[in-house]
């Protein structure tokens, strides 16, 4: 029981707002010395495991690309290609990007999105644009409207690519069971994760609908009378 | 054959890149610890397979201690200014879009293609890593497209993907350490005391209170450990295969299903889930750092009511 002492670390640093980096490696001697590992052991442990887990560090590859294209304009440039759009609002572009990230995701084709692929260059830019052309934001609402284009790219390939076979989650699930007994398909798994992805959708959408309004209501006209 | 230390060598030149600029940029705040930062992240992806364990070990302290002292990014924000940008979305109009969707275009072609591809009986890529190793391909594969179509500065990649990584900072190696962290959890067995507490106060006695407490306890570990493959076998090996499964005669197919994305409605919640919710907070440079979270936090919480819900509903279909 002594070894989850590390929770409580992480739980209060997190909250007091202490660099999360210095958290977690508090939070890892702590657990580490308490599971009787000597500070050298645990020192090699977070190198061993740092090193072993460089593949999510791939993904930082993409920044000298997208840096570059939003020196030459690229956000400014999606702002002016959803401005031509009259019928775009933030919540709509949300809410397309939405459907394309679950039905991608349900696909296998989850490298179709990411935050530094696709968020940060061309959907936040667009989300900010549409509701740009009703005036200048307040800090407030582009954080706010940013947040929200996060929020889809995580919602869309949570809850599309357990509709997917040969995901890592399905697989997991798969040999998990078979270890303990029990044979299944992929696809009978992938077929009971359907009902939650439309739920999923249902509701962030409902929610996507919810921001638009609350946006209308903060610029202080009714939906239907700014276009 | 193409394998992931090509990859890895790839990016420890471009992050060496990096602390290179910093280390010759006089008027940058913070010069020589954003240098030593990026400088030793750089190394751990240079020389990682090589180095001993304790001095890749050291290297992490040294990032964490630099980013603890607050002494990480800070260094100019700005792409040029806005008129220069509004010039370019104007001289460049729809080109500036086809660099961007090179990227996942090539990731997803060479995903899909390259896995069986050969080279004189030898697979092209490991096949292990392709996803990866695609992704790789796509940013060479934009960097090209973009010298050929917009002409920019041969430096001007790196002197922009410094900027933006200056503005992600420490964030961009918190998921690699919580990578650690995890692995430092299951040395300590973490993960059985937390199932033991959760396990221990169970009525055995009510469907509804069984599937709860497994959907709740799948999102409330996730919570704790960041990530959703971590808590499904504990919670499986702990409430779901003896209880819903065995006792009650509930079908596993569903319960596993429903399960995982219970623990998914956690992934929504946690800064522990820190590539999915912290790093974009610092790549959209918002003003919060939980501001992805709070955005997620009702969205988690009804899906994982539906989740107990449509659990209770089908699991017991045949029972």
């Amino acid at each position: 029981m002594l070894v989850l002492f590390g929770i409580p670390i992480l739980v209060i640093g997190f909250v007091i707002g202490l660099n999360p980096l210095l958290v977690v490696a508090i939070a890892g001697t702590a657990t580490g010395l308490l599971a009787g590992l000597d500070p050298l052991a645990i020192l090699s442990a977070f190198g061993k495991a740092f090193v072993q887990n460089r593949y999510i560090g791939i993904v930082w590859l993409v920044v000298p690309v997208i840096g570059l294209l939003e020196r030459c304009g690229l956000r400014e440039r999606a702002q002016i290609l959803i401005a031509r759009v009259h019928a775009a609002t933030t919540g709509r572009v949300l809410l397309i990007y939405l459907v394309i990230r679950q039905l991608s995701a349900a696909l296998g084709l989850t490298s179709l999105g990411g935050h530094a692929q696709m968020v940060r260059p061309l959907i936040a830019p667009m989300a900010e644009g549409a509701e740009e052309r009703h005036g200048p934001l307040t800090d407030d609402t582009r954080a706010l409207i940013r947040a929200h284009a996060a929020a889809v790219d995580n919602i869309g390939v949570f809850f599309g690519e357990d509709v997917f076979i040969a995901i890592g989650s399905i697989l997991l699930i798969k040999a998990f069971l078979g270890d303990n007994g029990i044979q299944v398909q992929p696809l009978d798994l992938a077929v009971w994760a359907i009902p939650t992805a439309v739920l999923a959708f249902a509701v962030h959408g409902t929610r996507l609908y919810l921001l638009d309004r609350r946006l209308a209501r903060a610029r202080g006209t009714a939906p239907g009378m700014s276009a | 054959m193409i394998g992931l230390d090509a990859v890895y060598i790839l990016a420890g030149l471009m992050f060496g890149a990096f602390a290179l600029q910093h280390a010759l940029d006089a008027a940058a705040p913070r010069r020589w610890a954003n240098t030593a930062f990026w400088g030793a992240y750089a190394a751990t992806f240079l020389f990682g397979s090589a180095l001993p364990d304790a001095v890749s070990g050291l290297l992490v302290l040294l990032m964490v201690v630099l980013a603890g002292l607050g002494r990480i990014g800070g260094a100019r924000a700005t792409a040029g200014t806005p008129e220069e940008r509004r010039a370019g979305a104007l001289r460049f109009g729809d080109r500036l879009f086809v660099p961007a969707l090179v990227i996942p275009a090539v990731a997803l072609l060479g995903t899909l293609f390259l896995k069986d591809a050969t080279l004189g009986g030898r697979p092209l890529i490991d096949p292990k890593q392709v996803t990866l190793v695609s992704l790789g391909l796509g940013v060479i594969a934009a960097l090209a497209v973009a010298y050929a179509l917009l002409r920019p500065r041969l430096a001007a990649p790196l002197t922009e993907g410094r900027r933006l990584i200056d503005a992600v900072g420490w964030a961009a190696v918190l998921p690699q350490l919580l990578a650690a962290l995890g692995a430092l959890f299951l040395v300590a067995g973490v993960g059985k005391a937390v199932a033991e507490v959760v396990t221990h106060a169970i009525p055995l006695d009510n469907r509804f209170v069984l599937v709860a407490a497994y959907t709740v306890g799948m999102a409330l570990f996730t919570v704790v450990m960041g990530n959703a493959f971590a808590a499904f076998p504990v919670m499986t090996a702990g409430i779901g295969l003896p209880l819903i499964v065995n006792v009650m005669h509930g079908d596993p197919i569903v319960m596993s299903a429903i399960g995982m994305l219970s623990g998914f409605c956690g992934t929504l919640m946690t800064p522990m889930a820190a590539n999915f919710n912290i790093v974009p907070a610092a790549l959209l440079e918002l003003p919060d750092r939980n501001g992805v979270i709070k955005v997620q936090i009702p969205t988690g919480l009804i899906l994982l009511g539906c989740n107990t819900l449509l659990m209770y509903w089908l699991v017991f279909r045949g029972a």
